[in-house]
């Protein structure tokens, strides 16, 4: 059914437009003075103001990998995470650890270990699948670069971003 | 003719519209960014130099090193001469413009004509021509329709423009804008008449014309300039672009700094017309007379006040596109002929009996 929307009708001082006009002036001219004193903050200046010390305790940003108190890699190459992975960002070399190694029963370690950065879409799920606690998502977001090969982070790339982390070890136990 | 005299005025047009106007031109445009921005709660542009200001050499930077791009269908002759005819008219009006009142016993204006108003209204009508041209060289359909729409819009407001500057012309008996100006230094801005002969009975009386006419002229500027909320020929909701959908790089820069020098000469036409040019209120640092010499400071403090004014108007015509919404083209042309037209009309009328009774 049709609905007649109901006109106004104008005063004639209406139909002048000047009272409009000033009455939508006063709003511009409100936001701007507003704006101008600084009374109202609309937006953070990115690259010199940062929102990093604001971050959640569960932000998820760039994944990377760990090492424990004794300077040991904690990433035990079970690929769990490479096979997890949606996006199949990570791509996982394992390599046998020697026998005559001190920590020979732990069998493996990753020889070479990439995430490529451009495919991974921070679910986190690599964090929550690997079983020794060796990939973490750090609060790093601006992963940034100039190549594809650049944006691809290798092994010594995420220790470096990952650092040290203390606590649960399971296969690096030396008691087990 | 004496080598002194064009030396003197070659100065003149080097300082005034390529050292004054041109950049003037480009930080209106930072203005208009920054003013929008503030006004819609944004930042703008703040990152190129401090607060932004030299975004203006950024742009002209882009503009120069951008491809520049002619299509293949369009008319190459008339698509070239189309940008610089809106260009040159409105940087050539500026010819007449009293900028200030004179320095080191050189008047501060680069042709003095007894013709002032007209020689304005003649040139800037000329700037239709190349919005015209553009859009039927571009040979495609939003140009077009920008192109047309221009034409008829420019063509209805330049009447009630004309004729709501009568009774002005009327009420100073002259069509020098140094003289006018002179005279409302003596005598009272045309808006704020409250010193000399315009503190009277007869200069209350006159300001009404003189408000009306102001309405008239500064809505017709806008039409004249295209801005909005009476920018239909480059809307860009309805035609992308309007006239310069097909242009790029450089050409396309000539047609936006063409607008904004359009626009900065519209507010210099107005301020001498309206707000006393360059003279301060309440008739201080007057001269004698139009040809009086003013020690130099005299000549600087009011060119600064000429161009204090410009800019301030300016930032009322920014204010004003950033406040009201666009008109309908039927909406545009009634407004245009049904009401400004027969308002000018009457307000010369008006103008007339008022003088007539008062004399």
């Amino acid at each position: 059914m049709a609905i007649v929307v109901k006109r106004p009708k104008l005063k004639w001082w209406e139909q002048l437009y000047i009272p409009g006009i000033i009455s939508g002036m006063r709003v511009t001219l409100g936001h701007f003075i507003k704006i101008v004193s600084g009374r109202k903050k609309v937006t953070m200046q990115y690259p010199e103001e940062k929102w990093d010390d604001q971050l959640p305790e569960h932000y998820r940003g760039a994944p990377a990998l760990v090492t424990d108190e004794q300077d040991r890699e904690r990433c035990v190459a079970c690929q769990l995470c490479e096979f997890i992975c949606p996006p199949r960002a990570i791509t996982i070399k394992p390599e046998e650890i020697p026998g005559d190694d001190k920590w020979a029963k732990v069998e493996k370690r990753p020889k070479a270990f990439d995430i490529d950065m451009i495919r991974c879409i921070y679910c986190g799920l690599c964090e929550e699948v690997c079983p020794e606690q060796a990939i973490f998502l750090r609060k790093d977001y601006a992963i940034t670069g100039t190549s594809r090969e650049e944006m691809v982070h290798n092994k010594s790339k995420l220790y470096e971003i990952g650092g040290v982390r203390v606590g649960l070890v399971n296969k690096w136990n030396e008691l087990k | 003719m004496d080598w002194q005299i064009i030396i003197a005025a070659s100065i003149k047009i080097v300082v005034f519209v390529f050292l004054v106007t041109l950049p003037l031109v480009a930080m209106s445009v930072w203005a208009e960014r920054r003013v929008s921005a503030a006004i819609q709660d944004r930042v703008g542009p703040n990152r190129v130099g401090p607060a932004g200001l030299l975004q203006a050499v950024a742009d002209g930077i882009k503009f120069l090193l951008k491809e520049d791009f002619t299509p293949d269908h369009v008319r190459k002759g008339y698509f070239w001469l189309a940008p610089a005819l809106v260009m040159v008219p409105a940087l050539m009006t500026s010819a007449v413009l009293p900028f200030g009142s004179s320095l080191f016993g050189e008047r501060m204006v680069i042709a003095d004509l007894n013709v002032g108003p007209l020689f304005v209204f003649a040139v800037a009508s000329l700037s239709v021509y190349g919005i015209v041209l553009a859009g039927w060289a571009s040979n495609s359909k939003y140009p077009f329709l920008g192109g047309v729409r221009s034409t008829s819009q420019m063509i209805s407001y330049e009447i009630s423009l004309g004729l709501s500057v009568v009774p002005l012309i009327m009420i100073y008996g002259e069509l020098n804008l140094s003289s006018i100006v002179q005279y409302q230094a003596e005598n009272g801005w045309a808006l704020l008449p409250l010193w000399g002969e315009g503190l009277s009975f007869k200069g209350f009386l006159l300001t009404i014309p003189i408000v009306i006419s102001f309405i008239v002229f500064m809505t017709s500027m806008f039409a004249e300039t295209n801005r909005l909320p009476f920018d239909l020929p480059e809307c860009e909701t309805e035609l992308v672009a309007g006239y310069h959908t097909e242009y790029s790089s450089m050409k396309f820069a000539l047609f936006f700094l063409g607008e904004y020098a359009a626009m900065i000469i519209g507010s210099g036409l107005a301020v001498t017309l309206f707000f006393g040019g360059w003279s301060l209120p309440f008739g201080w640092l007057t001269p004698e007379t139009v040809d009086a010499a003013v020690p130099w400071w005299h000549g600087l403090i009011h060119i600064g006040t000429f161009f204090a004014k410009v800019i301030a108007l300016i930032l009322f015509f920014i204010v004003i596109r950033w406040t009201l919404p666009r008109f309908r083209y039927d909406q545009l042309m009634r407004l245009g002929w049904v009401f400004f037209f027969e308002i000018a009309l009457f307000n010369v009328v008006l103008t007339a009996l008022l003088m007539w009774w008062l004399a």
